[in-house]
């Protein structure tokens, strides 16, 4: 793992310069989180900065949780995906500024994970959801009746990334994609 | 300015043998916790520090230029050369213990990474950044569980005010500055953690009364990790950590 702060925070998540650049992006968009495959490393915002220089491609990404062990197998597909592309020198590196925060999930991103039965995260923009001491978080609706009557059954889930909800209206329990 | 090399690669040791060790006691409870959702946190909590073990090896890992890597630095040291605080090494007792244990730290924790986000090197506090967003939400944990446990039955209560007496004494090493660290302090690199001191007790104190818990006495204190002088217990923890790349050296998964 190589890990930096990215000075340059005007540098990041570079669209695409050129064709090359764009094949590539496109490339990498077909490359999905393992733990919850309807989304792709753009969806979910970790994809920060692509470049290629006489062959040889650098890919940065950001980290979600600390010690998210989907990293390592993200890091691991973005390397074969461009090797079968014909890509044989690749570059994975981890920057961890700016922080990755759940405000960079896309909007396609939150749908897909809705209709995939997982609660996407309130906004921090419009929220003080992850500041709050109480833990107490307004706007979670239920993925499966859209209800708002939630209630929290622990902070920690499946995975490092969610909590379990249980929704009170049709019963049913379901995972939230925290909020950080 | 630039601080010396080798104090601030063993400050990042040293910050990542504390979430070693812990997240590598937290981790023993997997399938061992009272319920489903409990085991669930304690290994998700487990991994958050581990995750901040790696960030922090990985970048000494990459001051130090390629002589190590995060890896060599994890699985490759004694005793003698982890350097981290004790409380964090002792065993986990009972799940009494292990929450009260989770509280001292977090708070701890909370204020140190606050304090190390406007440290003058970018990679600490990009690493500070991101432990402050998981340290609120350990705290909010253990803050419940220790109330429930202190305010609840007479055995909770019982079991958890013995963890505080017999933790309290690891307390007063959280606040030392070694050395190197003072050295980075001048540099504008490391947090001052004797600083820290006021606000912990403060929340400590505030969460044990609502938990109906008595503070425990100042009677006894007992530090050396810093200078890797550990407890019996690091020897068996790291015994396991460490056992596949002891055995079967640079064997991968």
């Amino acid at each position: 793992m190589v890990v930096s702060a990215d000075q340059d925070q005007a540098a990041v998540l570079s669209p695409a310069r050129d064709a090359e650049s764009a094949r590539l992006m496109k490339l990498l968009n077909a490359v999905c989180d393992p733990e919850i495959p309807v989304l792709t490393l753009q969806d979910l915002g970790v994809l920060r900065n692509v470049s290629v220089r006489d062959g040889e491609v650098e890919v940065t990404i950001t980290p979600t949780y600390s010690g998210c062990p989907a990293m390592s197998a993200m890091c691991q597909d973005i390397e074969d995906t461009l090797a079968a592309a014909g890509y044989e020198q690749v570059t994975v590196s981890q920057s961890l500024s700016p922080t990755w925060t759940t405000d960079f999930m896309s909007d396609a991103g939150r749908n897909k994970l809705r209709t995939y039965g997982i609660a996407p995260p309130v906004l921090r923009r419009t929220s003080h959801a992850a500041d709050d001491d109480s833990g107490q978080i307004q706007g979670i609706e239920c993925p499966q009746c859209d209800s708002n009557q939630v209630e929290l059954i622990s902070e920690f889930g499946s995975t490092a990334c969610k909590a379990l909800y249980r929704c009170k209206d049709c019963r049913e329990p379901f995972d939230y994609f925290k909020c950080i | 300015m630039r601080a010396n090399k080798t104090d601030l690669v063993n400050y990042c040791i040293a910050l990542g043998d504390d979430s070693l060790t812990l997240g590598h006691r937290l981790s023993e409870w997997s399938s061992n916790a009272p319920f489903l959702e409990e085991d669930l946190a304690l290994t998700n909590v487990a991994l958050d520090f581990i995750g901040r073990a790696r960030m922090f090896y990985a970048y000494a890992a990459d001051l130090e230029g390629g002589e190590r890597t995060e890896d060599d630095i994890a699985y490759l040291r004694d005793c003698r050369e982890y350097r981290n605080l004790l409380i964090n090494e002792l065993p986990n007792g009972d799940f009494a213990m292990t929450m009260a244990r989770q509280l001292l730290v977090d708070v701890y924790d909370l204020g140190f990474f606050t304090e190390l986000a406007q440290s003058g090197d970018a990679n600490l506090v990009a690493i500070a950044a991101k432990s402050i967003k998981e340290c609120r939400y350990h705290l909010r944990r253990s803050e419940e569980w220790v109330k429930r446990l202190g305010d609840g039955t007479t055995e909770s209560h019982q079991r958890v005010q013995d963890a505080f007496k017999q933790l309290w004494g690891y307390c007063p090493e959280l606040f030392e500055m070694p050395e190197r660290e003072q050295r980075l302090l001048g540099e504008g690199i490391a947090v001052d953690r004797r600083t820290l001191k006021k606000n912990w007790e403060s929340v400590v104190h505030k969460v044990l009364k609502e938990a109906t818990l008595d503070i425990p006495d100042n009677s006894w204190a007992i530090s050396g990790g810093r200078d890797g002088i550990h407890t019996e217990h690091l020897g068996y923890l790291l015994a396991e950590l460490q056992f596949l790349q002891r055995a079967y050296p640079g064997q991968q998964w």
